[in-house]
């Protein structure tokens, strides 16, 4: 098509807002953090059984400052909740959040005065998963959806929110 | 020994003035031990050679609210030596002068130190002469005492905020 053909397809053209998105998207580097027992599927999704680095991330990082996805995998107590938003904090921008699980989506079973109700009360969440917790298939699915969504963003326009939130709003 | 005669001993060896009360359920048998006299009642199970209670299974307290007394506090003993179990307990309230309060069997069993600072932020119950009276799981700003019946289950945004204000 066009110039691309007379070039013997050695060449693309794209927007530069697409393409900034697919690199985006094509390497993404979680934060190797777990919360509770959804940690465990999440783990498991990792490694080579399920193998999430068909998704060019596979490398789990320690450190926040290497990682630009946060996966909150498991409840979140409120004695771990200052840890937890300085830990985001620390990421580096542009960055995501996935809640996986019951716990980090509303609070789940725990409906009581330790665990805080849902984290979206204190990060932007990208992309909610549900199940307690869900299978490996699952969160797989929800990544391709975070996926999806960052292809869809106006990277260039519009710079992402990624402020932590005050408690309760 | 069985539980029958580890009750019998406590009581020959202490009068109705430490001694409250022995109850029976289910062919195990606990002692009622008055407040005042759970330090020298630990130090008796624990260096008797024939009772050699040398380890401490678990502290934690029953909050029997409306009822007063109000709260239960109960050690869950066990023998080693002689791999023998007893239960002892002690009752208590909360008074004009403060919180329900008891002496701390840390110097008898060391292992009691975290128990005892669970149970105290829980319940609310002071162990005097706590070698490290923090609190152990809740965030340091709280001030309820979340195992109380009559603490609402789902906290308050007053009283347990997420974050520390």
């Amino acid at each position: 098509m066009g110039i691309e053909r007379h070039l013997n397809d050695t060449v693309h053209v794209t927007n530069l807002e697409w393409f900034v998105n697919w690199a985006r998207k094509s390497s993404m580097w979680p934060l190797g953090f777990g919360l509770a027992c959804c940690a465990l599927e999440m783990i498991a999704t990792f490694v080579s059984r399920y193998d999430l680095s068909r998704f060019g991330m596979e490398v789990a990082r320690p450190s926040p400052r290497h990682a630009d996805l946060m996966i909150v995998s498991g409840t979140a107590s409120k004695k771990m909740i200052p840890a937890v938003r300085r830990i985001y904090e620390q990421m580096a921008e542009p960055r995501w959040v996935v809640a996986m699980g019951a716990c980090a989506c509303t609070g789940g079973i725990y409906r009581n005065y330790a665990v805080v109700q849902g984290i979206d009360r204190h990060l932007p969440v990208d992309v909610y998963i549900p199940g307690c917790p869900p299978r490996p298939e699952a969160l797989l699915d929800g990544i391709l959806q975070l996926h999806a969504k960052v292809l869809r963003e106006q990277s260039l326009k519009n710079p992402r929110i990624t402020q932590v939130k005050v408690a309760g709003t | 020994m069985n539980q029958e005669a580890i009750r019998d001993k406590l009581a020959s060896r202490f009068g109705e003035d430490v001694i409250q009360a022995a109850k029976e359920f289910r062919a195990q048998f606990s002692v009622t031990v008055r407040p005042a006299g759970i330090l020298n009642v630990s130090h008796f199970l624990k260096d008797d050679p024939e009772l050699a209670f040398d380890f401490l299974s678990f502290v934690c307290a029953v909050d029997w609210y409306p009822n007063t007394p109000r709260f239960e506090v109960v050690y869950q003993l066990y023998s080693t030596r002689h791999n023998h179990r007893f239960r002892i307990r002690t009752i208590l309230e909360d008074s004009a002068s403060g919180p329900a309060a008891v002496d701390s069997v840390t110097p008898v069993w060391p292992t009691a130190d975290w128990h005892e600072r669970e149970t105290a932020e829980m319940f609310g119950i002071k162990f005097r002469n706590h070698p490290d009276p923090r609190k152990l799981l809740l965030p340091d700003n709280w001030t309820v005492h979340p195992l109380r019946k009559d603490f609402p289950l789902e906290g308050t945004e007053e009283h347990t905020p997420d974050l520390p204000r």
